[in-house]
């Protein structure tokens, strides 16, 4: 890991609320070109600490470093009044100025350029979490934190945007920060995990985790099988039917 | 022609509508139609000392309603209170210091009804030049100020991760309403200024799909209630700052024959 790659650095990072540590403990590094992963239950700080990395808090426990100027967010909620009314395409320059190519474009890669006009409220949650994900990635940021990007979209959705998140992380050279449920999709296309419940309670490579006593106790041995599966297609490619087509690095 | 006094009241309204007009589509957007009427309330300490000091009204009426504004963002962070309940708290204490204070000056002729609901008859020509002046600094900061401010309105948390720093608009914002109820007051009145911010642009949503057209439509519907209104209470003698409202009122009623109810 060089030193100059690295985009966001959380040390030893915690926030105490209303009573109780939401977080504790949160070491985390982002580098450009890696995808990091969160993982784990409900309530087990998973937002709070994405947040954390992005600065959104005041009184943190613990350090948090940033690197870059060039950040793109994906909330796990956006809900949009009805007096509001916002069209897509006004959506894509909230906080950035953009060409209509670009617009064209990361809507486009994102699978939903046909619904540029269309007011915000008329779309699917399937088809808003693409939006979101068109705005996020419009301005080619250095960084990209994503809560939960694919809830809501159908699953083969769910694979596709899945790897267009891998790809975007391969091309544009940036880090994401990525929080998601779905371990099985997930974990083939990330370079590290956290795995939390109120703290850190494993870290590493998706195989290293996998193996993690904890991890499995928190997932259940099936899980962990689940992953090494994974690890084990990670040498090759698959082609729809199943073939192995190429080696994948 | 600035002699006529309608001629005033027309430039005066006009000036006001084009304000109103931005601004109130933030008040409906981000839901501070309360925190409209609580400033406006607290305006009226603002006229009270205005008097009792022989200060200007506006300046007054500003410093006031900015200090309130400013408390309240106090005790956001301070009570856990809901946001509600905290404004009706300032809304009503400012409004019965106000009138505790006007009673100890019981030798002053205090004309309560127009500040109430405004006297756009009585508007002078240095009344045009605050509104004027005061209405063009407010309508450039908040261009200035627009696109973190609509980033914090659709979402506070993404603004603020982008670099929008949305804390700081929010209390320019926050200023700017403070201002235009100090330069509107003797025109539209404390009781009326959020009507006449809210209901040009509920009127506006009913008819448009977007945020620009929505700014646009409430500028026009602002204007329009001016101009009926003010013809209206000069036809059947009626104060000018409710008659507006209540034209204002009517047009939001045809706009709903044309609402866009599916988004």
């Amino acid at each position: 890991m060089i030193e100059n790659d690295l985009l966001v650095k959380v040390s030893d990072a915690g926030l105490y609320k209303n009573g109780k540590w939401l977080v504790k403990g949160v070491n985390l590094n982002i580098t450009k070109g890696k995808i990091v992963t969160l993982i784990g239950p409900n309530g087990s700080g998973k937002t709070t600490t994405a947040k954390i990395a992005l600065g959104l808090y005041k009184n943190i426990e613990g350090t948090v470093e940033r690197l870059t100027n060039k950040i793109s967010y994906v909330p796990q909620k956006v809900s949009i009044d009805w007096t509001l009314p916002v069209r897509v395409i006004d959506f894509m320059v909230l906080t950035q100025d953009l060409q209509d190519q670009e617009i064209n474009d990361a809507l486009n890669l994102t699978g939903v350029e046909h619904l540029k006009n269309n007011n915000l409220r008329e779309l699917s949650g399937g088809e808003f979490q693409r939006v979101l994900l068109a705005r996020a990635i419009a301005k080619k940021p250095d960084l990209l934190v994503l809560d939960e990007p694919v809830q809501g979209v159908d699953f083969t959705g769910e694979v596709e945007l899945y790897a267009l998140i891998k790809k975007i992380s391969e091309t544009l050279q940036c880090g994401i920060l990525l929080i998601s449920h779905d371990l099985h999709v997930v974990m083939s296309a990330t370079d590290y995990v956290v795995c939390l419940n109120g703290h850190v309670c494993c870290s590493g490579t998706p195989v290293a985790v996998a193996q993690n006593k904890e991890y499995k106790e928190l997932f259940g041995e099936k899980s962990s099988q689940l992953l090494s599966l994974y690890e084990h297609e990670h040498d090759h490619v698959h082609d729809s039917d199943g073939n192995i087509v190429k080696e994948a690095k | 022609m600035f002699d006529d006094f309608l001629f005033r009241a027309l430039i005066a309204g006009i000036g006001i509508a084009l304000v109103t007009g931005p601004l109130g589509c933030f008040v409906v957007w981000r839901r501070l139609s309360f925190f409209g009427d609580t400033l406006a309330h607290s305006a009226l300490l603002g006229v009270i000392l205005s008097i009792s000091f022989d200060i200007n009204i506006s300046l007054s009426i500003f410093a006031v309603s900015s200090l309130v504004a400013l408390i309240l963002l106090r005790l956001q962070n301070t009570t856990n209170l809901a946001g509600d309940a905290l404004l009706g708290l300032l809304s009503h204490s400012s409004l019965a210091i106000g009138l505790v204070v006007l009673g100890f000056l019981s030798f002053i002729r205090f004309d309560i009804m127009g500040v109430l609901f405004g006297d756009i008859l009585s508007v002078n020509v240095n009344d045009l030049i605050i509104i004027w002046a005061g209405g063009a600094i407010i309508l450039f900061v908040l261009w200035l100020i627009w696109k973190p401010l609509f980033a914090s309105t659709v979402n506070y948390e993404l603004a603020e991760a982008e670099g929008m720093n949305p804390k700081r608009v929010n209390a320019i914002f926050t200023i700017l309403l403070a201002a235009l109820i100090a330069i509107s007051i003797k025109m539209v009145g404390l009781l009326l200024i959020t009507g006449m911010l809210i209901i040009p642009c509920a009127m506006a949503r009913n008819l448009s799909n977007n945020p620009k057209q929505m700014v646009i439509l409430s500028i026009i519907g602002g204007l329009l209630s001016v101009f009926i209104g003010l013809y209206a209470s000069f036809e059947i003698n009626t104060s000018s700052g409710p008659t507006i409202v209540t034209v204002a009122i009517i047009l939001f009623i045809l706009s709903l024959s044309r609402i866009r109810k599916k988004y």
